[in-house]
């Protein structure tokens, strides 16, 4: 049978897929927004977007059983990117509204952002707006960012960011007195803390490699 | 580290992007995708398409340029003007929008304002607040400065910060649309107490302007409509000016719009970077 799905994005309630789903295609990925186990499992990478509640997304992804339907995903090797929300879901564990677990497919968890007034300057909660990805030491040679230069400007919307162990995390930025990791890759899984789809051409450039990375 | 935002404002009547002074007295002034494709291309760090008859007639009806926009400009959108419900904002999620701007339906339901931010995330929602100073005080107004809610400003914009909604854009409608400058005592008012980012409109019209605003506070991000319109229409960037809806009498004329200059984003970010302020600044290819 024809395997006609590059892409599964994974719907599992209210996040603006649409976004994403443009931008795979701007990639030339044929991408499919998805809620079935099957798409899912035949196709031949993940997008787990998100925004809104943690807890109301581990909710919504047992529900429809799509957490085991990622960590089947997961097992063969084939490309996950988490994006935002989609990040902090495959921590451990977030404090958000309450203690929630996580679908723990890399260590670390979710902490708030405290509101920051430094001398004059003010650090909102949500942080909203472009930032720079700085590079860590590891090599972003097989990760997505292999089209990217350290300093490039991403969008950032975010009340919580991750804590992850030092040799996964790709990139830091900075907001206030947090230094925090902005993107992480770990074997087949890459997380991001910002909105590739929202970052312009610098932020194409992550769906180029996500293509790229792709089984032909 | 915060970058600042310049976000320009798209007013939008029918097929048309309009302009006018105080909210009121709208110009044709071209077709928005071509405005919004230019101003994205030029670093604008987002783009804010507003309806500016839906809340009149109670509907939004910007989904078809939403969906055409979200696919040209991947950069954040966000659309404002008539949205009352929860099937309202899935709608132009769908179409493409990455957030919505409310003002009417949260006066109407302040718990609208906390269902939505909890459903969708706060990232999502965008509190708009149309401020009118009225006898030394500043009060909230809604339908482009007509109706009265009865709240006043930094009362409301802290309630909306309670509800969790993720963002407030401020309009001072006396400044709005005429080039007098932003509005310092409003800014600083509200800006002082709030928690969340708080997008800044009404009254730019020279780089002067958004300096005069960073010299009292620090800013999270500017919001503009004439400076950067009029910019682009005096620099002949524009062009599609041709439609027959509405008053089109300025553009048919081809008058160059003297009480403004040929700034654009890339020129407003490159002062404001010049005076040693931060802001997302992309390398020349």
């Amino acid at each position: 049978m024809k395997n006609d799905i590059d892409i599964a994005i994974i719907d599992y309630g209210l996040s603006n897929l649409y976004s994403v789903d443009l931008a795979c295609k701007k990639a030339g990925i044929n991408s499919k927004i998805t809620s079935s186990l099957e798409d899912i499992e035949k196709s031949k990478g993940i997008i787990l977007p998100g925004v809104g509640a943690f807890d109301h997304a581990m909710h919504n992804l047992k529900e429809k059983k799509l957490d085991h339907a990622i960590y089947n995903f997961i097992e063969t090797g084939k490309p996950f990117l988490g994006i935002c929300l989609g990040m902090q879901l495959i921590m451990e564990e977030s404090s958000e509204f309450k203690k929630t677990k996580g679908l723990g497919l890399v260590k670390g968890s979710c902490l708030k952002f405290d509101f920051q007034k430094i001398e004059n300057f003010s650090f909102p909660v949500p942080n909203v707006g472009w930032n720079k990805i700085n590079k860590t030491s590891s090599t972003w040679n097989k990760t997505l960012l292999s089209k990217n230069e350290d300093g490039d400007f991403m969008y950032f919307v975010h009340s919580y960011y991750v804590e992850a162990e030092q040799e996964v995390v790709t990139t830091y930025s900075n907001y206030g007195k947090y230094e925090y990791c902005s993107s992480l890759s770990y074997e087949n899984i890459h997380a991001m803390q910002f909105h590739p789809e929202k970052s312009g051409d610098k932020g194409l450039k992550i769906y180029s490699s996500l293509s790229d990375n792709l089984e032909k | 580290m915060k970058h600042i935002r310049i976000i320009p404002k798209l007013d939008i009547k029918g097929p048309n992007l309009v302009k006018g002074i105080h909210l009121e007295g709208l110009r044709v002034l071209g077709n928005p995708e071509e405005y919004a494709k230019l101003l994205s291309e030029m670093g604008a760090d987002e783009i804010i398409y507003q309806d500016t008859v839906a809340s009149l007639y109670g509907r939004n009806s910007l989904n078809d340029l939403v969906s055409e926009t979200a696919r040209s400009c991947f950069i954040p959108l966000t659309v404002g003007g008539g949205i009352r419900s929860i099937e309202d904002i899935k709608d132009l999620l769908k179409a493409g929008a990455d957030k919505v701007s409310i003002n009417t339906a949260f006066i109407n339901n302040p718990s609208f304002a906390k269902e939505s931010s909890r459903l969708f995330g706060s990232s999502t929602i965008v509190a708009s607040i149309e401020a009118i100073n009225y006898e030394g005080e500043f009060l909230a107004f809604t339908d482009n400065g007509r109706e009265y809610t009865g709240k006043k400003v930094l009362d409301w914009a802290l309630e909306l910060q309670d509800c969790g909604v993720g963002e407030i854009l401020l309009t001072s409608v006396d400044n709005e649309g005429t080039g007098e400058g932003y509005n310092l005592d409003l800014y600083r008012l509200v800006k002082e107490k709030l928690e969340i980012p708080l997008i800044f409109h009404g009254g730019a019209k020279e780089p002067k302007h958004f300096l005069d605003l960073l010299n009292i506070s620090d800013v999270d991000a500017f919001g503009a409509s004439s400076i950067f319109h009029y910019g682009l229409l005096n620099l002949n960037r524009i062009k599609n000016k041709s439609n027959d809806h509405g008053n089109t009498e300025y553009l048919s004329k081809n008058i160059s719009f003297k009480d403004f200059g040929e700034f654009t984003v890339t020129s407003i970010k490159e002062a404001l970077s010049n005076a040693g302020y931060n802001l997302r600044i992309e390398n020349k290819k």
